[in-house]
């Protein structure tokens, strides 16, 4: 017994390990784009979980804020300027030595005037003289910093950068190029199952060939079709028409086949019944097919949905790069040349698009895994 | 565009394929009822107005641009003058082509492999522990995000500071305190390779991990348990009776990913673009297609490389599709 109770540890600490190795890439991502860019820019995000210690440097107020007590002029304010939770644990005042004073304590300054740091930034600083300086003077502090995140790389990536624009552009996209080949793809596949027509056995072969045709072969004679037509009417070669049109192309062989699937596993007695009691084949279709069929049309409409949703390369071929037609992947690819270093606004815009297919995922991961694992009939 | 200008036209792009069905067959059983009684008549042009729609599509968008390409390929680069095996010729002595196609081969060995492997322990592993079914979904969860979404996540990954400075990417961070130097990993060549396709096994791997944990339900607990009690170790069951009963099933993967990998475009367009000696087909193509103006006949020679690769798995398909007729 004691061999299998070794397995078990083992093959629990092996799993254990795939499941931290494929987690944590994008958690690393997820929480980079919770953290304060500057701090991003500088330290791993793993450590931004555990109060780190960080050295600043501050600035005093000036005269204006200066306030007479008795014999002395005061100056009492705090060095940070929003409550941001650090607690300051050495000070100085010059840069030679920037922690020679523990908080609490007095120091000098070489006029003579002294100032007192507490932990939370509040500072005393206090003179026999008037202030007569505009500027304050500098302060060095070493402060432990508790972990904090923000969503301001959010409101700037979505607001400034037009990942807004481009998250609503992909849904533009998305949706038609989901629901068309769905509405198409149907009524195609009903015809292939049910109805006889010659051809029928060349059609179902040309669409198991058309399943494996790398979408690369299909590129460019599309597109001149797509010129040649937007030259013909006066009309952009580029548009939202034009590309919903080509990932029904694209996408209209799986969708066929998954649906021409499940469909020939429905009883036919139960079609034939129909027809013979005078129902059309649409009739048969709308009120019996459609119905008994929602469970795959939404394995099919994740897939397709999800396919497009991740898609750059019809994006980029098929739409133009204007704010108003851009994809969220192909602006994400954009950022990546141009804004290469700034790792704020790649995470978060990363994250952003991802936020779609994640909510798929975690709320609809049956009927996805459904989908997939019907697909995999296919090669 | 805003948002109600976009949902507009969101809304007419698919009310037109709704009514066109709808319209059509409506205006069928119309003419049906009020002029004729011909049955064989309404029945193909029902047939017509059920599959026309998609049979225009296929053939705009799928049957003529295969042939097409082919036909471009023999043509110049504006498709006008034919220039017999000019591209072909240019393919076999461009360094780049010959860079693309070692890489490619390099992906098609490596990437599939180890997805269907890792894909087949992780099932194994996931089935018989009480947590199985979260950490199955943790692993399967990248098959859900962007090529490109998953580009920034390693390219983050991947990061490359300076000796002296503090490392933000987790792999040299990991390899300074182990005692290396930090490496930009995306340069080094041959290499790099490897670290790219490390991002299409992370997303592969959940794939080939939920079409194995399909199938594994379908081994009868019978022939394992007989297994078991006959004293057969874990191992063991997994070498002699699990693999060979899946064999279909691994193919079947293989096969998918292999697909997937020989049409690798995103992944080396977002990370290196082919720089580096990362270049691979789809995007040596994608290149072509828009270098200079464009060039239709080397961007089809190259187009027709990666069809040449599916071939083999298309025949396969189709004669799979006659036998399963027959029955």
């Amino acid at each position: 017994m004691k061999k299998l109770t070794f397995t078990k540890v083992f093959s629990q600490l092996l799993l254990l390990l795939f499941v931290i190795a494929w987690i944590v890439p994008t958690f690393g991502l997820f929480i980079s784009s919770l953290r304060d860019k500057d701090v991003l820019a500088i330290s791993g995000w793993w450590t931004s979980f555990t109060t780190t210690e960080v050295n600043e440097i501050y600035r005093t107020k000036g005269k204006e804020d200066q306030i007479k007590e008795g014999d002395y002029y005061f100056i009492k304010s705090n060095l940070f300027d929003e409550k941001q939770g650090k607690e300051i644990y050495r000070f100085g005042v010059t840069s030679k030595n920037i922690d020679e004073y523990e908080v609490g304590e007095t120091a000098l300054f070489k006029d003579e005037t002294e100032i007192t740091v507490f932990e939370n930034g509040d500072y005393i600083w206090k003179s026999k003289e008037e202030f007569k300086k505009k500027k304050g003077k500098r302060i060095f502090v070493s402060a432990k910093s508790p972990p904090s995140f923000t969503f301001d790389n959010y409101k700037e990536v979505l607001l400034k950068e037009g990942l807004g624009q481009a998250f609503l552009n992909t849904f533009a996209v998305a949706l038609p190029a989901t629901l068309i080949p769905l509405i198409i793809c149907s009524y195609f596949a009903y015809a292939l199952t049910w109805m006889k027509f010659y051809g029928r056995d060349l059609l179902l072969a040309t669409i198991i060939a058309s399943l494996v045709v790398p979408l690369q072969m299909c590129l460019i004679p599309v597109l001149t079709i797509y010129n040649d037509f937007g030259a013909l009417f006066g009309v952009s070669a580029k548009s939202y028409p034009g590309i919903w049109m080509a990932h029904t192309g694209f996408g209209l062989a799986s969708t066929t086949f998954l649906l021409w699937n499940f469909l020939k596993t429905l009883p036919s007695e139960m079609i034939e019944a129909a027809r013979v009691d005078g129902a059309t084949h649409y009739d048969t279709f709308i009120k019996i097919v459609v119905p008994l069929s929602i469970p795959s049309f939404a394995s099919i409409f994740i897939l397709q949905f999800l396919w497009v949703w991740n898609d750059l390369l019809v994006g980029l071929v098929f739409l133009d790069k204007h704010p108003s037609e851009i994809i969220l992947t192909a602006k994400l690819k954009e950022l990546l040349g141009s804004r290469g270093e700034n790792w704020e606004i790649l995470t978060t815009g990363a994250f952003v698009s991802m936020t779609v297919p994640l909510f798929i995922f975690f709320s609809l991961q049956r009927y996805f895994i459904r989908g997939l694992v019907a697909g995999s009939v296919k090669g | 565009m805003s948002i109600f200008s976009l949902a507009i036209t969101v809304l007419i792009g698919v009310l037109f394929f709704v009514l066109f069905f709808h319209l059509s067959n409506f205006l069928l059983d119309y003419f049906r009822v009020k002029v004729s009684k011909n049955f064989a008549f309404e029945n193909s042009i029902r047939v017509i107005i059920f599959i026309a729609p998609a049979f225009i599509v296929l053939f705009v968008f799928i049957i003529y641009p295969v042939f097409e390409t082919i036909r471009l390929s023999f043509y110049d680069k504006v498709g006008e003058n034919f220039v017999g095996l000019f591209n072909y010729n240019w393919a076999i002595n461009d360094p780049d082509f010959k860079r693309s196609i070692i890489n490619n081969l390099g992906w098609l060995i490596v990437v599939p492999t180890l997805s269907t492997f890792f894909g087949l322990v992780i099932a194994n592993l996931a089935d018989r522990i009480w947590w199985g079914s979260i950490a199955k979904s943790i692993i399967f969860m990248p098959m859900a995000i962007s090529f490109v979404g998953a580009g920034v996540i390693w390219k983050f990954m991947y990061d490359y500071r300076g000796p002296g400075d503090q490392q933000i990417g987790l792999l040299n961070a990991i390899a300074v305190a182990l005692g290396f130097e930090p490496q930009a990993w995306l340069t080094i060549p041959i290499w790099n390779n490897l670290f790219l396709m490390a991002i299409m096994i992370w997303i592969q791997t959940g794939l080939a991990l939920v079409i194995f944990s399909a199938a594994l339900r379908s081994i009868p607990n019978e022939t394992l348990d007989a297994a078991r009690i006959d004293g057969a170790s874990e191992l063991k069951i997994f070498w002699s009776i699990i693999i060979p009963y899946l064999e279909q099933t691994i193919l079947v993967i293989w096969t998918i990913i292999t697909i997937l990998v020989l049409k690798v475009f995103d992944i080396i367009y977002a990370m290196t673009n082919g720089q580096w000696q990362t270049e691979v087909l789809a995007n040596l193509m994608y290149d072509w297609m828009f270098r200079g103006g464009g060039d239709s006949g080397r961007g089809s020679v190259l187009a027709f490389c990666i069809l040449i690769g599916v071939i083999p798995i298309l025949a396969w398909n189709l004669y799979r599709h006659k036998q399963e007729q027959k029955v």
